[in-house]
């Protein structure tokens, strides 16, 4: 059932000479054969889809990037990963770097950018010297830098650079990604402009995530063709599924696009501890619409499948919840993340997050009546689509949809006898970390 | 208290300057570098990074603020992040908070009196497949239960003798 494309099971891969005796660094030498236009559009017949969570094509993403404006150009690598339920990207930073840096390589030469940053969060401070190492090993064989010009005989070289996040979810957002790179608070930017015309710096910017780069060079490899046959032909390749929760064997398995989520949950990760039936699957990190466990049969993972279910496919991060599972507690957690990671710039999101919240702890304490259910999907409502980035969308699907879904078992913490008087104080947690009154400025 | 960096830390925070056109972008791992030769992030920290970076000090401060890992008061010498998130709550990471504010006998956000801990209930590092876990100044303790948290403690104690 498993399929290893971005994480073959080769021992020591992480170790250059190890990459390099199992065919390590032939991709970006075949891919600097070819034209930048033959990548891209290689890259775009293979049916590679952002594995970031929105799942747009990858080629067509790098067609948006300009040619011969004789400005610099930019990549820009999303290893972010703060969405709960998702742990990925980690996998790669520590067994297969050198794939990442091959991918970036060839990302680079495709869209004519110099330079290419790979954002990680500082949380992640292990693993960001794991890719130090990696990218160390790299430069000192002339695979990276300046070198390449010697290495490869041609005129197209590239530097990467890692930035080290510090603590908030919201920079892997790809505009205050591109912020938090220029040394700002992580907000997220309005669009259009789009990243291509006018990103880090103003200059024209291409931001993918750590897995779907580390695609790259198997796609170069072995053709565009081979790797649209795998898995569904609409999402094709493999997917990294991470999943956590109420199951035996909780981990990151690499399965085709397609594989039966009820295959992952029962053959990869070992069931439902005490054979508990299964409430609630959130199928791709906190942020995408939570399904109900009796409706997983015959449930596919991929992205057009899960859309037709009425969730998505998201980061992949799989989180299971068994049938004893207190909903009205996980949804609480789930809100308090958005409240707490909102960076405070649009009022719905600010506010909303921080009222929802609100609800959700009387909801949680049954302290709340069935109004204050219709109240939370209201305010859901009415943060959804109206936000600057899709931030808000992440913290009113999980409501809207787990109310909605659920409703049978939210009803069961409310109570039409409760009388609410609580006092209204909501604002912005991302501007209250320190008090400002213990700053001086002078 | 004035505070300036050390001739070592000069040179990481100009080898970081020089990965970007800019100066400013150095501001993150410049604060990560005062945060570590001075505990924590204060007024002067972030005045001699405004002065080596060439920008406002407000801007400093506000990426000082605006990112969580930036301590703005002294922390432990062993900091304890635990994870209560969806994966991590659903696998006990809520009673394992419990179980070392107890242990400690502090807060969250405190430290104990002799130093040596500090306790901070964090969002999703990452480690959902290992839940419940525990970071212990960014080393990632996973598949915790009770009895390893106790034992790790315990340890981090007697290293510390
Ligand atoms: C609030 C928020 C957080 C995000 N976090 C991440 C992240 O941690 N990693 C990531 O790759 N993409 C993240 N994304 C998606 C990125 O904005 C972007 O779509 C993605 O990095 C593009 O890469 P891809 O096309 O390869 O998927 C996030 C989006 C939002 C709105
Ligand atoms: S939606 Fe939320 S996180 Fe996104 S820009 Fe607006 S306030 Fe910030
Ligand atoms: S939920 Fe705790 S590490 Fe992800």
């Amino acid at each position: 059932m498993e399929y290893n494309i971005v994480l073959p099971k080769i021992k020591d891969l992480h170790l250059i000479d190890v990459y390099i005796q199992n065919g390590g660094y032939e991709a970006i030498k075949k891919a600097l054969q070819m034209s930048p236009d033959d990548v891209i559009e290689e890259v775009k017949k293979s049916g590679l889809r952002g594995r970031g969570g929105a799942g747009f094509s990858t080629g067509l993403k790098w067609s948006f990037m300009p040619k011969n404006d004789g400005k610099p150009h930019y990549l820009c690598i999303n290893g972010d990963e703060s969405e709960p339920g998702s742990f990925k990207d980690r996998q790669i930073f520590e067994y297969n770097p050198h794939q990442l840096i091959e991918g970036i390589l060839i990302a680079c030469y495709a869209i004519r950018a110099q330079k290419s940053y790979i954002y990680i969060r500082g949380e992640y401070r292990n693993w960001i010297q794991m890719v130090q190492k990696a990218l160390d090993d790299a430069y000192e064989k002339g695979f990276v830098g300046e070198k390449m010009k010697e290495t490869f005989g041609t005129e197209f070289y590239c530097d990467i650079y890692i930035h080290k996040g510090a603590g908030a979810y919201i920079c892997g957002e790809e505009s205050a990604l591109m912020n938090s790179i220029e040394g700002k608070r992580g907000y997220p930017r309005v669009k259009p402009p789009f990243p291509a015309q006018y990103g880090l710096w103003g200059y024209p910017t291409t931001i993918n995530n750590v897995e779907t780069i580390t695609n790259v060079p198997a796609i170069i490899k072995n053709g565009a063709e081979w790797f649209s046959k795998i898995g569904e032909p609409t999402h094709p390749g493999t997917i990294l599924v991470g999943i956590s929760g109420h199951v035996n064997k909780p981990g990151v398995y690499e399965v085709p696009t397609g594989t039966l989520l009820t295959d992952i949950i029962y053959k990869l990760a070992g069931g439902v501890p005490n054979n508990k039936k299964i409430k609630c699957v959130i199928p791709g990190g906190s942020s995408m619409p939570p399904i109900r466990g009796d409706q997983l049969e015959g449930l596919k993972m991929d992205a057009e499948s899960l859309k037709k279910a009425g969730s998505a496919i998201g980061t992949a991060g799989v989180m299971v919840m068994d049938e004893d599972t207190n909903l009205s507690k996980v949804l609480l957690r789930i809100t308090h993340f958005y409240h707490h990671e909102s960076c405070g710039q649009c009022t719905p999101c600010r506010e909303g997050t921080g009222w929802m919240e609100k609800v959700l702890k009387r909801v949680a304490n049954k302290k709340a009546t069935k109004k204050d259910l219709d109240l939370l999907v209201d305010v859901a409502n009415n943060i959804e689509g109206r936000t600057i980035c899709a931030l808000g969308d992440a913290a009113a699907w999980p409501v809207k949809f787990m109310i909605e879904r659920f409703r049978d078992d939210f009803e069961k913490y409310v109570s039409e006898e409760v009388v609410i008087n609580v006092p209204n104080k909501v604002h912005s947690m991302r501007n209250t970390v320190i008090p400002l009154s213990e700053i001086k400025i002078k | 208290m004035s505070f300036k960096f050390s001739e070592e830390n000069l040179q990481k925070i100009n080898k970081s300057i020089a990965k970007y056109p800019y100066k400013k972008s150095a501001v993150m791992d410049a604060l990560y570098i005062g945060q570590e030769q001075n505990g924590y992030i204060t007024e002067e920290v972030m005045q001699e990074i405004a002065k080596i970076l060439e920008i406002p000090l407000t801007d400093v401060l506000g990426v000082a603020t605006f990112y969580t890992m930036y301590h703005k008061k002294p922390v432990g010498k062993y900091h304890l992040q635990v994870c209560t998130n969806v994966s991590c709550m659903l696998r006990g990471g809520v009673e394992l908070l419990k179980q070392l504010k107890d242990e400690l006998k502090i807060e969250e956000g405190e430290v104990t009196p002799d130093g040596l801990f500090s306790i901070e209930e964090v969002e999703c590092m990452g480690a959902c497949g290992g839940a419940p876990m525990m970071s212990v100044n960014y080393e990632y303790k996973e598949n915790l239960t009770p009895e390893k948290l106790k034992v790790i403690i315990n340890e981090l104690r007697n290293n510390s003798k």
